[in-house]
């Protein structure tokens, strides 16, 4: 077999194929949910009515999907570029510490606070993946492997000032920092509702993200340089340039993930801040074809399935990993969907 | 001094053979899948499915061997649909291979939920046993240094020789070499570039399956999660530090296992307990870094890794 390029794809083509690869994640879960005993449709209702039945349940989801959004849109624009930033998750964690340290060591009023967190926690996500793009540009060392091993390290340096320097001296022995003052979290976003500003953050950092795509110059180079790096070259673009900003942005919006999850959520770093928000970024990301305003979209859809999930198993006896393996195949068919929007199949 | 004694003690070096195991297996898988031309990023979750399907098989019933045929199937089966997906179809290497690495984690830990849904520690099986190498096993310090292995181990070292066999010294080896290097130089030879790649993937993922499985059926008895904790990871990298050769990603194996099982030791020693215990567990992965940068400039890539071949473009 090979791959043929349609020309002007149907509207069915489109739209069905997609829509057929969601249709193969729900299969795959029913199946799963069969497996573990359960009635399909009362699980897959389960976990719908987990993700959005009540106002309770739609602020979870939106609350999960914020630093979702972050991560996912850090992906999207260093992938963009074909910088593969498998790191997010110490890009997390490093904005996380930034924003523990500047919060209770600086002993800034609120409102100088907040800003001075997001900054440090930005520029540190910067800085992490800075390392991994600049070996990447002056040596060719594979950017995939450095960020994905600075995962484990960042985890292993947080648990290191966890259980030393930073530790809550008031925190019972857990390995958890001391809370960042009161007048230093991320308000409400509507009084009343438990939803905090970091999601009105991500959205202004995801629409933010798609004007710099299609309205800078920096978008423009970044899609060239993604499309084909020797092309970019001979039309006069700073390749290595572009390469290093990208990754000062990637890593800057996964620091934000941290910085919103301990100052509109947590109030404090621990090492379970993220159950693998970076790495489920890269699902976000490309659900949405790498598109910033899609981010928003399959994060709010991701963080849906593992808020009902979680619910569900707790109803029904399904183990949560359902929601993990559904995310996997939507991802896996998801891809292959798009590209059978765009190629068809061909005998020889 | 100390350092001295940890490496003249025979425990030290069995350690190092033992840790090594798990990282022959998979570093070959992987060499195998990128000598052909294809990134296996999935990797790190097929060593998961293979840790737990080999060890949940034994716990069944199976004997041990039995045990670890689930474990190869089980990976081929996830390289099976990583081939598919990223040969044929020609999807991105690393978006499949993270995908495949996410969906084999989690399918493990599912099954394990529902295979054990009560236990709040995992049941143990009877492992591999060292095996007796008459005469080898008996030597002063060698004995105990390099014949106090399981069957494993030595299996270990075999499929090394097996690789660079087959990869240098056969005609398919030729041909999946020159998929990796000049896909329509192997088209042209009246082959099929899509099946020697899937054939390869599969082949690499039943063996990362394999090291994974080490670690429940040999180093361990028990299936944890995390329990790979980057392990597949470090394979991707020493794969590079090796310039994707089998003999020298063996040596990269052992160096590697070397300084993990001195980290080991040094952890309990008057030096290592001024150090917070963080600082050596990083040792693992700050090496591979390092042997990823040194071997940069050096490295022989194969010029088709990471580029689909569709039959036609031309």
């Amino acid at each position: 077999m090979r791959l043929e390029p349609v020309r002007d794809a149907s509207l069915a083509r489109r739209l069905g194929l997609p829509l057929l690869a969601l249709a193969v994640t729900v299969v795959v879960a029913s199946v799963l949910a069969r497996l573990a005993g359960a009635d399909p449709f009362a699980t897959l209702g389960l976990i719908l009515k987990g993700a959005a039945g009540s106002k309770f349940a739609l602020l979870e989801t939106l609350n999960r999907a914020t630093p979702l959004i972050f991560t996912g849109l850090a992906v999207a624009v260093a992938f963009r570029a074909k910088l593969w930033n498998i790191g997010a998750e110490a890009q997390l964690y490093a904005g996380a510490l930034m924003t523990v340290l500047v919060g209770t060591q600086l002993g800034l009023p609120g409102p100088v606070a907040i800003p001075a967190m997001a900054l440090a926690a930005i520029l540190a996500g910067a800085l992490v993946l800075l390392g991994p793009a600049v070996l990447k540009l002056r040596l060719g060392v594979d950017e995939v492997v450095t960020t994905l091993l600075l995962n484990f390290i960042m985890l292993l340096v947080i648990s290191m000032l966890l259980e030393g320097p930073l530790k809550d001296p008031m925190g019972m022995g857990w390995p958890k920092s001391p809370p960042i003052p009161r007048d230093a979290r991320l308000p409400r976003l509507i009084e009343g509702l438990r939803l905090h500003w970091g999601f009105g953050l991500a959205l202004i950092a995801a629409v933010s993200v798609w004007l710099i795509q299609i309205r800078t110059t920096l978008g423009y180079e970044i899609r060239a340089v993604g499309l084909n790096p020797q092309a970019a070259r001979f039309a006069g673009i700073p390749v290595n340039r572009v390469i290093v900003k990208t990754a000062l942005l990637s890593g800057g919006l996964a620091a934000l993930a941290g910085f919103s999850e301990v100052a509109g959520l947590k109030g404090n770093l621990t090492l379970d801040l993220s159950p693998g928000f970076g790495y489920t970024g890269i699902v976000v990301a490309m659900l949405a074809l790498l598109h910033p305003l899609g981010v928003v979209v399959s994060a709010i859809f991701v963080a849906g399935v593992f808020v009902g999930a979680n619910s569900m198993s707790r109803a029904a006896d399904v183990p949560t990993y359902i929601a993990d393996i559904s995310v996997a195949v939507a991802l896996l068919s998801m891809v292959l969907a798009i590209l059978l929007t765009k190629f068809r199949v061909v005998r020889g | 001094m100390e350092i001295l004694d940890i490496l003249l003690s025979a425990s030290f070096w069995a350690a190092v053979l033992r840790i090594a195991s798990p990282l022959i297996f998979a570093t070959m898988g992987e060499l195998i899948c990128e000598r052909a031309g294809v990134l296996n990023l999935g990797i790190e979750g097929i060593m998961v499915a293979g840790a737990f399907a080999g060890w949940m098989a034994v716990y069944a019933g199976l004997g041990l061997w039995p045990g670890l045929l689930v474990a190869l199937l089980t990976g081929m089966a996830f390289g099976a649909l990583h081939g598919l997906l990223t040969v044929p179809f020609g999807l991105s290497q690393h978006v499949v291979g993270l995908g495949i690495t996410m969906l084999a984690t989690s399918s493990a830990y599912y099954a394990y939920r529902l295979s054990l849904p009560e236990v709040t520690s995992p049941p143990r099986i009877e492992p591999f046993q060292p095996v007796h190498i008459p005469g080898l096993s008996d030597l002063p310090f060698f004995g105990e240094a390099l014949f106090s292995q399981t069957a494993l181990t030595y299996l270990a070292f075999a499929t090394v020789i097996a690789v660079a066999l087959i990869l240098y010294r056969t005609p398919l080896g030729l041909a999946l070499r020159a998929a990796g290097e000049n896909p329509s130089a192997v088209e042209a030879q009246g082959l099929s570039v899509t099946a020697i790649r899937i054939g390869a993937v599969m082949a690499g993922s039943g063996l990362m399956a394999m090291g994974g499985a080490f670690l429940t059926m040999s180093a361990f008895s028990s299936f944890f999660f995390e329990m790979v904790n980057g392990r597949g990871w470090i394979c991707i990298a020493l794969v590079v530090f090796g310039a994707w050769r089998p003999g020298k990603a063996l040596v990269g194996a052992l160096l590697f296992a070397g300084f993990d099982a001195l980290q080991i030791r040094l952890q309990q020693t008057p030096l290592g307990a001024d150090i917070p215990y963080q600082v050596f567990l990083m040792v693992p992965y700050a090496l591979s870094i390092l042997a990823l940068v040194l071997m940069s400039r050096r490295a022989e890539v194969p010029a088709a890794l990471m580029t689909p071949y569709n039959r036609g473009d031309r």
